[in-house]
């Protein structure tokens, strides 16, 4: 009778040991699912969440503290991904968060520019480059159309411009068809 | 039971040696599956010879003529080229050079409409040439007795790129370490898209030089074999072919079956070799490498005579007059092409460039006078009229029959592809081998519904690739915001931390300054306390003086101790200072005087180039006239 009380003490035991031991091994460090969910937002660091950044949104999406459809550049495909994840049910896009807009980029026009770096201090991705009292000018490729810089600039310099279509970006378009009006059997020729 | 055959003789093939699979291999045809015979329609345009176009009036050469980087411009507005000059040379490691197809003028760098199915603008060099078409000095390459990789490195100014549409620069074929591992080279001739029919003209016409290029090629890659598959239908390019090659060991021509896309590289590959190239590898992985039969002619006068990429061979065919070939330079007005075509006929509703199967609509604007240039990708245009080229029936729903699986070359399953594309499960459809797809157009051709297959694929292609790019995006904007965080962190904690070095510092001076001062301070406020009502006193009884001012100041011990000892300095401080200046000026002209005399000048000239020493000598010898002239007019006064 004591055979099997030990026999099923020494697994317990072995089995803890073993539980005890991959648990230190294969510790995850941080929270994985942050990091997942900051994967899909878009890392345009507007702020239009509420949050003071992507992570700061991904973070409060994880701990339930905010929804998953109030960033308006991940646009619908965004909500989407995050409801997938979350195991959730999708939302539409909170307007009062603003409107998903074409993907556009800052433009300084550099003779009003008064080299205040005012928005240099602004841009969450140091796109801006320039020092006081110089011209500023945008690095457009490293731009990501999060509008941050507009109010800080005292001579309202800066103006979003939307991200023109070259052969290079081109996009093949959904297939469609051109509907055709086919007139209709009029009676009079139907008799 | 054919496979099982084919399972044991390959089998006792590898057994009883190599060559006899060699053998095998050599003449053996390996079909791949799918596949599609639509109307060939090649007779036309091999009716009559290839015929040389005349220089047009205007040449639009896009910059954009090839897979990769765009290249840079090296020529301005206003600059006169000759012919064969390098207009824009190959920036980055996949680009290829322009070169200028006619000698004469840069009329404009500028965006105009190129042929691409966007039908967007892009960057273009006009060139106006002044008729005398006078080639720059073309500079030959003795490549037998030049090392390979020097060879290699010099395409790189050729502009040859892929003339079989593909348009992948062809340096980047030929590895630069002139080592590439690769044992056979196919060469392919297949030209199995409808309507086209450069480059079997060109076999038939060109097939000596055809061979010689060969030999440059197999001679750059190492490799040992060469086999030239060309499609059944073209027996005249075949035969004119296998005579070119004959005395050539090794170079072999292999007659493969007309099929629809046996031209595509990796298609044409199994065919010939039976060798399946793996979707994530490359040709030259497996000891292979696929070239066109247009584009080492291009090697073979690029090698020998210097002469760079300027034209091609190009099929005008469809409804026009007179359908032909013609050999066109590059920039070429479309509509010099249907000129010298006879015109295009009165049914005529659009162009294609390229075949019907994987061609695109050029822009119609302005039709019939499209302004759009041949370009190195241009291999055929098509005059399309509705009665061959109608616009698709609507599409009806898939029912799911499964004829475009049969269809595909790939072994795709492209209902399953157009379902996931339909409904932008984009991960779904990439899961499915959409990246394998080559836009072959059979499921299309085949599909009983009608239903646009390829341009789905099209669109969930360029769509993936676009959310790539954006994420690539995302990805760096992460790392920047986070730099950027980190940075404004670590800026805080510097500047948190100067302000507490700076706090400590200045508590300890004044620590320091009462410790020290501590038990005379209170002295010297008392001190200084009568020497003020001392002073006051002295006002308030007429004596009016300076030293009351300097009593009003705080009375620390210093003041105190100055205001003590003032009167006693008084009389000797001022005098002392004219002494110290007047010392300082006489010790300075002393300096000044002894470096003269030692004939040193004290300038910052050492290691100074040529030209900023030349500037010098120049303001100098303008500073003595000056002195010279000051000098003179003061003696005169």
């Amino acid at each position: 009778m004591f055979t099997a009380l030990y026999i099923m003490l020494g697994l317990a035991l072995l089995l803890g040991v073993l539980l005890g031991v991959s648990a230190l091994l294969l510790k995850v460090e941080g929270d994985p699912l942050v990091a997942r969910i900051d994967a899909i937002l878009p890392q345009t660091q507007c702020g239009q969440c509420g949050y003071p950044g992507c992570k700061p949104y991904a973070t409060a999406i994880a701990n339930g503290d905010a929804d998953i459809n109030q960033c308006p550049p991940g646009g619908d495909a965004g909500a989407h991904a995050l409801a997938d994840l979350m195991g959730v049910e999708y939302k539409p896009l909170n307007a009062e968060h603003g409107l998903p807009k074409p993907k556009s980029v800052a433009f300084i026009d550099e003779t009003t520019c008064i080299g205040c770096t005012l928005c240099i201090q602004a841009c969450p991705v140091d796109a801006i480059l320039g020092a006081a009292k110089h011209m500023h000018t945008i690095i457009a490729s490293e731009c990501t159309g999060c509008e941050l810089c507009l109010a800080p600039c005292p001579v309202d310099c800066i103006s979003m411009l939307a991200v023109a279509e070259t052969p290079d970006n081109w996009k093949w378009k959904y297939p469609v068809f051109p509907i055709k009006v086919v007139p209709l059997h009029s009676p009079t020729s139907a008799t | 039971m054919n496979a099982i055959v084919n399972f044991t003789n390959k089998l006792l093939n590898n057994r009883f040696g190599n060559n006899k699979s060699l053998n095998n291999k050599l003449t053996d045809i390996f079909k791949f599956n799918g596949g599609v015979h639509p109307p060939e329609h090649k007779v036309e345009s091999t009716t009559l010879p290839i015929t040389r176009l005349a220089i047009p009036e205007k040449l639009t050469l896009p910059l954009r003529q090839h897979v990769g980087n765009l290249p840079k411009v090296k020529v301005q507005v206003g600059d006169y080229v000759l012919k064969g000059q390098i207009l824009a040379e190959a920036e980055g490691t996949v680009s290829a050079a322009i070169h200028a197809p006619t000698s004469g003028t840069i009329a404009a760098i500028a965006e105009q409409t190129i042929p691409h199915p966007s039908g967007l603008p892009d960057m273009c060099i006009t060139l106006l040439p002044d008729g005398k078409d006078t080639w720059t000095g073309l500079k030959p390459i003795d490549w037998r007795n030049t090392p390979k990789k020097d060879l290699v490195a010099s395409l790189r100014a050729s502009g040859i790129v892929g003339l079989g549409g593909a348009t992948f620069p062809t340096q980047v074929k030929l590895r630069a370490d002139g080592k590439s591992g690769v044992h056979t080279l196919v060469i392919n001739a297949a030209e199995c898209e409808p309507y086209i029919s450069c480059d079997d003209m060109l076999m038939r016409e060109r097939a000596g030089e055809i061979v010689k290029g060969i030999a440059i090629a197999q001679y750059l890659l190492g490799a040992e074999t060469c086999i030239i598959g060309i499609e059944d239908n073209k027996p005249e390019a075949a035969s004119s072919m296998a005579n070119a090659c004959i005395d050539h060991a090794g170079m072999l021509v292999k007659v493969v079956p007309t099929l629809y896309p046996s031209g595509d590289a990796r298609r044409l590959v199994h065919l010939l070799l039976g060798t399946e190239i793996p979707s994530d590898k490359r040709s030259t992985d497996v000891g292979l490498q696929v070239f066109n039969v247009a584009t080492v002619l291009a090697l073979y006068r690029y090698f020998e005579f210097g002469e760079p990429s300027i034209n091609r061979i190009v099929t005008m065919t469809g409804s026009v007059k007179t359908p032909q070939n013609f050999e066109v330079l590059f920039g070429t007005p479309l509509q010099s092409l249907i000129a010298a075509a006879g015109g295009i006929k009165p049914e005529v509703s659009h162009f294609i460039m390229g075949g019907p199967m994987m061609g695109f609509d050029l822009p119609n604007a302005g039709f019939p006078n499209v302004d759009i240039p041949i370009t190195k990708a241009a291999n055929c245009i098509i005059a399309a009229a509705p009665r061959q080229f109608a616009a698709p029936p609507p599409a009806m729903p898939c029912i799911r029959c499964a004829r475009c699986a049969d269809a595909c070359p790939v072994s795709l399953q492209p209902q399953e592809l157009y379902w996931f594309a339909k409904s932008d499960n984009f991960e779904k459809v990439r899961d499915y081998n959409l990246f394998d797809c080559i836009e072959c157009g059979c499921c299309t051709y085949v599909c009983p519904s009608n239903i646009p297959l390829v341009q789905y694929y099209r669109y969930a292609k360029s769509e993936i690739i676009a959310i790539d790019r954006a994420k690539e995006a995302a990805n760096m904007a992460r790392e920047r915001n986070d730099f950027r965080i980190a940075r404004v962190e670590r800026e805080k904690l510097e500047r948190a931390q100067k302000h507490a070095e700076r706090a400590q510092a200045g508590k300890a001076e004044i620590n320091n300054d009462v410790n020290a001062e501590a038990p005379t301070d209170k002295q010297a406020v008392i001190a200084a306390a009568i020497a003020r009502a001392k002073a006051q006193k002295l006002a308030a009884s007429g004596m009016t003086g300076t030293s009351t001012e300097k009593t009003i100041m705080p009375a620390t011990p210093a003041t105190v101790m100055a205001n003590q000892t003032e009167t006693l300095n008084n009389e000797t401080a001022k005098p002392d200072k004219q002494a110290l200046i007047a010392a300082a000026l006489e010790r300075a002209k002393a300096q000044k005087l002894a470096a003269a005399q030692a004939g040193i000048a004290p300038k910052n000239t050492e290691n100074v180039s040529a030209f900023v020493q030349a500037e010098i000598n120049k303001i100098d010898a303008i500073r003595e006239k000056a002195q010279q002239a000051t000098a003179t007019s003061k003696t005169s006064s």
